[in-house]
């Protein structure tokens, strides 16, 4: 048993760097799952919003721990192949984020009249750019406070990766406190180090939100 | 494909049982006790003294802005610090309602910001007594305006007691760990409880809908 040291502190330290890769990662993969989710769920056919939104249901009927274990252990059963720690992290992380993504930007989406479209349509631009140039930038404006907030979400969720053994900042506190024993200190100072990252985006999130609504 | 088999997993249907009906007590403990932080707590942040008031915000801040599974860590290891002996599922049930009650507080709070000034003023006018402004004029209606948030929260909250686990409190999810300890078979466990718990989701979708039909069916009219 030893005291907690400036090496734990190192090691939280690259605990985060790797909690940051992964949500840069499940942000970027997830962000083009979530785009095209969001295309799915706002299109003229029915079929593909009813195929769309029982993905969505699925997805989020299922905690984010067991949809960590379900690929964790799922992926070599899939493929017939072991995969890093990481792939497997980053894909259920990626498909997690990109069902919220998708729900948030729909929501943007849905929110632009649909009076844009035609006039967009009325100009004689293609369904593809009328997304792009004229719905697109709106949307993004109208959902960006909430996508801010999700990326909170997405932080903090990525320390249940921890579970599987994927060394980032959650599981570099649990070797720190199982060689320390000072798990209250060990922990307070994890929560300090998410709690130092999350709530500069919360405030972000909000002031976006408050500009948005005209009151900022 | 590797050959899957369910059977030996499913012979822990007794297993699997009791860790569904832990998960859901464990739901409804923390749903009980977070309701109650929320409604104390949305009245005090309105109505309180400043230092009350500082001390709610920074609680709500603190817990929305950590991983819920830290929360657990730090109040599992409090207890002990503290010189109380908690065993892991009482434990767990105090981190998810301090967790509930941070969300709790905030719904609840724009609920009651919901109801205009002008609406309060018309039921003084009518000559109701405070207690009964605030039951029929605020509270009745805000409950209605926050009632498909509150849901979709608990929602959320049924899906992260499976982090208590992670400090062995007996729910489905350490059932699930338990079984997958026995049988070696990971990925039909993982694919069983998330089946069991899309179900859950599905089940609570359903009562949540038909109770809030009942509970607000008096006359809307704007």
């Amino acid at each position: 048993m030893r005291t907690l040291s400036l090496v734990d502190l190192m090691a939280f330290l690259e605990g985060l760097q790797w909690t940051l890769v992964l949500v840069v990662l499940s942000f970027v993969f997830g962000g083009l799952l979530g785009l095209a989710l969001a295309l799915l769920r706002t299109s003229n056919i029915a079929p593909v919003r009813w195929v769309a939104s029982a993905f969505l249901q699925l997805v989020q009927g299922v905690p984010l721990l067991a949809l960590l274990m379900f690929f964790y252990f799922g992926m070599p059963v899939f493929l017939g192949v072991e995969v890093p720690s990481l792939t497997a992290v980053t894909v259920a992380f990626s498909i997690y984020s990109g069902v919220f993504l998708g729900e948030i930007w729909r929501g943007g989406i849905q929110a632009v009249k649909y009076t844009q479209w035609e006039a967009a349509a009325s100009l004689g631009l293609s369904r593809w750019e009328q997304f792009v140039f004229v719905i697109a930038p709106q949307a993004l404006k109208i959902s960006l406070p909430a996508t801010v907030g999700f990326l909170v979400q997405l932080i903090k969720g990525t320390s249940l990766a921890s579970v599987v053994g994927f060394v980032e900042l959650t599981r570099a506190g649990q070797i720190a406190s199982a060689a320390t024993f000072q798990q209250l200190l060990v922990y307070s100072i994890i929560a300090a180090i998410y709690f130092a990252i999350c709530f500069p985006l919360t405030q972000w999130s909000r002031s976006l939100e408050a500009r948005l609504n005209g009151t900022g | 494909m590797q050959n899957l088999n369910f059977q030996q997993v499913l012979r822990y249907q007794d297993e699997f049982l009791h860790g569904i009906v832990n998960t859901l007590e464990m739901t409804a403990i923390a749903a009980l006790f977070g309701l109650l932080i929320g409604v104390v707590g949305a009245v005090l942040v309105g109505n309180g003294p400043r230092p009350v008031r500082v001390l709610i915000k920074a609680y709500i801040e603190l817990i929305r802005n950590t991983p819920p599974l830290i929360q657990l860590f730090v109040i599992f290891f409090i207890f002990p610090s503290a010189g109380i002996r908690l065993a892991p599922f009482p434990s767990a049930c105090v981190a998810l309602s301090v967790y509930f009650g941070a969300y709790a507080i905030e719904i609840i709070r724009s609920g009651l910001a919901s109801i205009p000034k002008s609406q309060v003023e018309a039921g003084e006018c009518l000559g109701l007594t405070r207690f009964e402004v605030f039951r029929y004029v605020v509270l009745a209606p805000a409950l209605r305006n926050i009632y498909p948030s509150i849901t979709s929260q608990l929602i959320l909250l049924l899906l992260g007691t499976s982090v208590a686990s992670q400090i062995a409190a007996e729910e489905l999810f350490h059932t699930a760990t338990f079984v997958e300890s026995r049988t070696f078979r990971s990925f039909e466990v993982y694919a069983l409880i998330s089946a069991i718990y899309v179900a859950l989701v599905v089940a609570s979708h359903i009562i949540f809908a038909v109770v809030g039909a009942f509970a607000f069916r008096w006359p809307v009219r704007r």
